[in-house]
């Protein structure tokens, strides 16, 4: 039995487990340490941004989280941007990786487990420049909530079910603007409710979260979004738990409130469809890097990596007629023990005796779309599999 | 076509939730009214709509998981729901169901192989003595390595369970099988894995499907004939071709447009419907869609649209096609 259990990977004897634990401590009492310091002067996260345009810069970004069986590396070198006015899609399967990135972005990442180790992520808040990463957690408490708020995944459970959504929405307010007054702050709520297009916003101004179906909740988990005026919005698979009709709803809602605030929305999804409709850029993940990013065309029309070329082939369309879906074959790896090479390799259709090299690196097709894989090194090799999916 | 597999004949059913002080019935909640389809042997009918609009308890009233009010399912020449429990039981085996959960749907306690097994032993599908054969036989069938046998659910991921799921609905040599969500729960390279599974085991053993979905496109790959559920009734029902590329409900069209396609240069012409689905305890008078209905008339106000064949086979309840 023993054996059998060491054959499939996960088992560990007594005295590395010891070890992993005995790590584990050291690695994030320090960081915890590093995150709860008091009265840090304001130069030591200062920075400056690489291109003033961007409002959040993510540079070389590991967060990794620190487990019994060992050190799982779920955002693994990542590096994108945020460009002001626009709409950033991150795609990939459930555990690449993309919600983390934005945790990380909240410093709401469940700690002490999960910690930003090394890399910076810097904010622009129009005059100064942070990085998120070093940021104490009671100076971040002053940017989260404020100037980027998350809209999370499930509105069922992201809304607290004993207060009513009045004073849930008024918490906003009064937390961040001190010398707000009740008053002010319900007009302001009622505000965003309408803004939202609830219809009879006074009503549910007292209703309780459990008296509105799924759609409302997650139209009020967008108003309670706006009402700082954020200058980012992170929508975490906003529209997974609903349906089509409704999804269709809060995406054009999504839509007309970016460009009321005039803010930009990193949207994470798995779903194709969403982020074609939706994104100006889109970032594709894969077991915690990011292996394909350009504009929504470039990715659509002229995907290059095999796996985005998999995952684009393997999702039935309407009125688009195939005898047999595409399947990637296999599995995610184990994130805990990963290859060395590619971590595609084993997946990947197209796998040559190069990819048996490291983990390979960045090509640039066009000063936006870059891909990780080594099919590319010849750059005369031409792209037989983005045309077929873009007839 | 050949022969019908299953029919389903003025389907109700009714949830009662609010009774008197003398615990009589006073108010019901229609999760299923009225609704007839037949499915012939081998092919898959898919049954879309938004949550909450009876697809599911369709499913489950089928295998009379759920008692149902009114109405007849025939499978095999006989009614399932006049069957007694002992000759429904000898029935079970024909027809089975693959649950949209595959974390919630499998035992903890039992290994793959007790799971596949059991309900083998349980009605003697084949002898003792070639059980383990048949089992894992059956899991090669499924995609299952064989030595996956003595593990337990929790060492695989999604879609691995979601193929235990299948290979323990198909060990018993069913003839129909229910399978509500199988794919909602995965990912998008998984679906694609788990749908071939299911049509090559239906090329290879003549399965009939009834394919519960929310998701559209997974419902046009799969299904040769399609009902689109609204509230509780069937508002249109046809083949694949007759309601994709003509969908006559408004209801229907609305559903389709809101699609988003993967394709950033298409820019769809969008119904966007209002507001939320009316609450089934409480459904609006007249055409239950008549409170979002783009096209709303008069008349939908008041009568309820009759269920009408407008194309053979293409049946749809709408006020707007007389």
């Amino acid at each position: 039995m023993a054996k059998a259990k060491k054959d499939n990977g996960h088992y560990i004897s007594r005295q590395e487990e010891k070890a992993i634990a005995k790590y584990n401590r050291k690695m994030t009492k320090e960081l915890e340490a590093k995150k709860h310091r008091k009265n840090v002067s304001e130069d030591t996260y200062l920075t400056t941004m690489k291109d003033p345009k961007n409002i959040v810069e993510f540079d070389d970004l590991h967060t990794y989280f620190f487990t019994d069986a060992g050190t799982v590396k779920s955002v693994d070198g990542v590096t994108f941007s945020v460009p002001a006015n626009s709409t950033v899609g991150v795609v990939g399967e459930s555990g690449c990786g993309k919600s983390v990135t934005s945790l990380s972005l909240m410093q709401l990442v469940q700690a002490p487990q999960g910690q930003i180790v090394k890399g910076s992520i810097r904010y622009n808040d129009g005059e100064k420049c942070y990085d998120i990463a070093k940021m104490p957690s009671e100076a971040m408490r002053q940017i989260r909530g404020k100037d980027i708020a998350m809209i999370f995944q499930e509105p069922m459970t992201s809304l607290n079910p004993v207060f009513t959504i009045g004073y849930q929405l008024d918490e906003v307010t009064l937390l961040h603007n001190p010398g707000a007054t009740k008053e002010e702050a319900k007009k302001k709520s009622i505000e965003m409710l309408t803004q939202v297009g609830i219809a009879r916003p006074e009503g549910v101004y007292d209703n309780y979260p459990h008296e509105l179906s799924g759609g409302m909740r997650q139209r009020v988990m967008i108003a309670m979004a706006l009402v700082c005026n954020p200058k980012l919005i992170i929508a975490d698979e906003p529209t997974t738990a609903l349906d089509v009709t409704i999804q269709a709803q809060i995406l054009d809602l999504l839509r007309s409130v970016r460009e009321k605030i005039k803010g930009s929305i990193m949207l994470i999804t798995h779903d194709l469809g969403v982020v074609a409709e939706m994104a100006d850029f889109v970032v594709v993940m894969y077991a915690g890097r990011i292996i394909e990013m350009g504009t929504a065309k470039e990715i659509f029309l002229t995907p290059k990596h095999p796996y985005t070329v998999g995952l684009m082939k393997s999702k039935p369309v309407v009125s688009k007629k195939v005898d047999r879906l595409y399947s990637i074959p296999g599995q995610v790896p184990n994130p805990i023990n990963m290859p060395q090479t590619c971590y595609f390799k084993d997946r990947c259709d197209r796998c040559h005796t190069a990819c048996e090299g490291p983990y390979p690196s960045v090509r640039k097709f066009s000063d936006t779309h870059q891909v990780s894989c080594y099919l590319y090194d010849d750059t005369n090799t031409k792209d037989n599999d983005s045309m077929e999916v873009a007839k | 076509m050949s022969e019908t597999c299953l029919s389903v004949q003025n389907l109700k059913k009714y949830f009662t939730i609010g009774t008197d002080f003398l615990g009589r019935p006073t108010q019901y909640l229609k999760a299923v009214d009225d609704v007839s389809f037949d499915i012939p042997q081998g092919t898959t009918m898919g049954l879309v709509g938004e949550s909450g609009c009876g697809k599911t308890t369709i499913g489950r009233t089928i295998l009379r998981l759920h008692d149902l009010t009114d109405g007849k399912v025939i499978f095999n020449g006989q009614d399932l729901s006049k069957l007694s429990r002992r000759k429904l039981r000898n029935l079970r085996p024909q027809i089975q169901i693959i649950f949209q959960d595959p974390y919630s749907s499998l035992s903890p306690r039992l290994t793959v192989g007790a799971i596949i097994g059991e309900a083998v032993s349980a009605h003697k599908i084949v002898p003792k003595s070639e059980l383990k054969e048949y089992v894992l036989q059956v899991m090669k069938d499924c995609g299952l390595q064989t030595h996956y046998y003595e593990r337990y659910p929790h060492e695989f991921s999604g879609g691995q369970r979601q193929r235990i799921c299948i290979a323990r609905a198909i060990a018993l040599r069913p003839r129909f099988i229910v399978c509500d969500e199988p794919v909602s729960a995965l990912d998008v390279s998984i679906q694609a894995q788990i749908i071939n599974l299911l049509k090559d085991l239906q090329d290879k053993y003549g399965y009939t499907y009834l394919f519960i979905s929310h998701d559209l496109s997974v419902v046009e790959h799969i299904s040769d004939t399609v009902g689109v559920m609204y509230l509780g009734n069937m508002v249109e029902y046809g083949s694949k071709e007759d309601i994709f590329s003509n969908p006559l409900h408004p209801y229907t069209k609305a559903l389709f447009s809101a699609v988003p396609m993967p394709d950033p240069t298409v820019k769809m012409q969008r119904i966007i419907l209002q507001g939320d689905l009316p609450s089934p305890a409480n459904p609006p008078k007249g055409c239950k869609f008549c409170t979002r209905c783009p096209e709303c008339m008069e008349i939908c106000k008041t009568d309820a649209p009759e269920f009408k064949e407008m194309t053979p086979g293409h049946k749809v309840a709408c006020h707007l096609y007389k």
